[in-house]
């Protein structure tokens, strides 16, 4: 039983994570209908840019107030100069944004290898490696700072895009670009924002993750790749979706680990994947309506 | 048969280069490039002709090479076995994969295939007892000479080119490009997309899988992140077919000869070029550009996709008369 409860506790935690993670990944694809394949790779960024200012003595979660609006204007300008002017382009596949992301992603990838080798980075803090406990049952300090800060953020995001003016204009273009264009919503503006708001959330999650991770340059691709298992399973454009799809990945992972073993952990997210593609087309944002 | 005469020609010069160049260097280049050539115009059907992008090439090349691998490891016979079955063995992991997957459309298809490598992938690592794990399979090399290899690579190549073309000049090759047009059109019209779909991917997985077997005859290694690999093989093969030129013919084949020469530029630092000059100026500078170049290979392939899309949606033979007309100042002969 207590396995049990340690393996639940775990995976929640890490879940509360993944739903930051996954957020702006469905914020991007439920606004543009673009597949970001770079979203992994604009984490690892963020969790670099949280690395040097620890060398610089800065504390991982101050960093969320470098790191976020700096990968705000990096994603307002990869959208800008290199997404947008596709949607123009005459060309026979549609894919052809998706293909744009795998290169950004490759060349983010790269430029950092340059800077930093592939060499493992650790940030080591006071609290990285500090537990508490309920009962039995071990907490992580650092990951239950990471899960609250992640839940307030999506809290805020769910509340920014249900109530305020700009919010309302991104579910707008979300649900009918056309239509919304029509009623003066600047629809182009908004995706530069909305992809902006999307890499600046993932970059909150790369700052929380970065003091309980080891940090190198090909750690994007593993990260999106659960970002969108995160948005597949919770349905695009759904922050409560993202929410509860960061959670049952993060569960399925750590039951996973435990009692199946630990090189099974990657192909239970993938046939969950395959599974909700299949038979629940649209994810958890059908049963719910949020 | 003057439509065919530049193929033609260009396959009779081909056969010719071994009695003229001997260098192994230079025939390895040119065996991986027929090798990107079969693969690559085995995506083009699949994702130019039919518009269902693949992002898992990687999954049926793999198929394929350990089909090879394995029937030399587990039965002792001959990897050439391989060049035999592989392909057969990839349509057998396609199909059920492709009356399941189908159902999805456009990206979410993409994010499919994606996930069908990704598993192969884990599971060619986890089965250690059956192919050797990350280990992977080693076999000896029936040839010394690289000669027979560039023989059987140039027939593999002409061969899936002939049989492109001989596809998409057919009735289901219209089929195909109805289906990545409209689908639902498609559909209306009696298309039966579902079926029409499978016998695309069928095809594509064939010749990836044949380039895998050939891949494990001629290489000798593979392990699961040789060939199951995101970047060298499934957006190696994507890139092949945007860069030379989605929903054409003779595309991909430009496109494998621009890609590979592209790699091994930014491999070998220009083909040397960079510490040529820095020995013969003596200066340290040029060397350290060279050794910043050969690191930078992937680097360059990711600036290349993203200069590619941006520039050439069509690629360079779908935007032949663009690039004719910007760089040559010609007309593109209305």
């Amino acid at each position: 039983m207590d396995v049990f409860l340690q393996t639940l506790v775990a995976g929640v935690l890490k879940g509360g994570l993944y739903a930051l993670i996954g957020i702006g990944m469905t914020l991007i694809m439920g606004v543009m209908g673009i597949i970001n394949l770079a979203h992994g790779q604009l984490m690892m960024l963020a969790m670099y840019v949280t690395f040097v200012l620890n060398t610089m003595g800065v504390d991982p979660y101050f960093s969320l107030f470098v790191a976020m609006p700096l990968l705000f204007l990096l994603g307002v300008g990869l959208q800008k100069f290199l997404l947008n002017p596709l949607i123009k382009a005459d060309t026979i596949l549609p894919e052809n944004q998706v293909l744009m992301t795998v290169g950004i992603g490759m060349a983010l990838t790269e430029i950092v290898r340059f800077g930093f080798t592939s060499d493992y980075k650790y940030i080591t803090t006071t609290y990285s490696n500090e537990t508490f406990f309920l009962g039995k049952i071990s907490f992580s300090m650092a990951l239950t700072i990471a899960f609250g800060i992640a839940i307030a953020f999506t809290v805020a995001m769910f509340f920014f895009l249900i109530k305020t003016d700009l919010g309302r204009s991104i579910r707008a273009t979300a649900q009918d670009k056309d239509a919304a264009t029509l009623m003066g919503v600047n629809t182009g503006r908004i995706t530069v924002i909305t992809f902006g708001l999307g890499s600046a959330l993932v970059a909150a999650a790369g700052c929380l993750l970065a003091p309980v991770y080891y940090i190198f340059p090909d750690l994007g691709g593993p990260f999106t790749a659960k970002a969108f298992i995160i948005t597949i399973l919770g349905g695009l454009g759904s922050t409560v979706g993202a929410i509860f799809g960061g959670v049952t990945l993060g569960l399925a992972e750590s039951m996973g680990a435990t009692y199946f073993g630990m090189e099974y952990e990657d192909i239970i997210g993938l046939t969950i994947f395959v599974l909700v593609l299949l038979f629940l087309p649209g994810g958890f944002k059908r049963l719910t309506k949020v | 048969m003057k439509k065919n005469l530049l193929p033609i020609l260009l396959l009779a010069v081909l056969a010719a280069v071994p009695l003229v160049l001997q260098d192994n260097y230079y025939l390895h280049l040119l065996i991986l490039f027929l090798m990107w050539v079969v693969i690559g115009s085995a995506w083009n059907l699949i994702a130019g002709y039919t518009g269902q992008v693949s992002f898992g090439d990687a999954a049926f090349f793999g198929c394929g090479a350990y089909t090879a691998g394995l029937l030399a490891t587990h039965f002792g016979v001959s990897t050439w076995w391989g060049l035999a079955l592989g392909g057969f063995t990839a349509v057998a992991v396609g199909l059920p994969f492709g009356w399941i997957c189908f159902r999805m459309r456009g990206a979410y298809f993409a994010l499919a295939t994606l996930a069908l490598n990704e598993v192969l992938r884990h599971g060619a690592t986890i089965a250690e007892g059956f192919t050797g794990g990350m280990v992977g399979i080693l076999i000896m090399p029936s040839f010394v000479s690289k000669i027979p290899y560039y023989y059987i690579a140039l027939a593999l190549a002409a061969a899936s080119l002939a049989s492109l073309q001989w596809v998409v000049r057919s009735k289901p090759g219209y089929y195909f490009v109805s289906i990545r047009e409209d689908q639902d059109a498609a559909e209306s019209l009696g298309i039966d997309t579902h079926l029409y779909k499978m016998l695309s991917l069928a095809y594509a997985a064939f010749w990836t899988g044949m380039a895998g077997a050939l891949y494990m005859n001629y290489m000798g290694f593979i392990d699961p992140h040789v060939v199951f690999n995101l970047h060298d093989i499934s957006i190696m093969a994507i890139l092949v077919g945007i860069v030379g030129g989605v929903g054409t013919v003779y595309g991909p084949a430009v496109g494998a000869f621009v890609m590979v020469t592209v790699q091994e530029m930014f491999r070998s630092g220009f083909f040397g070029l960079f510490k040529w000059l820095g020995a013969v100026s003596g200066s340290d500078s040029l060397v350290r550009v060279a050794a910043v170049l050969t690191q930078a290979h992937v680097l360059g392939f990711g600036l290349l996709v993203v200069v590619v899309i941006l520039f050439l949606p069509n690629g360079i033979v779908g935007d032949w008369p663009k690039i004719r007309k910007r760089v040559f100042r010609l007309d593109a002969g209305a």
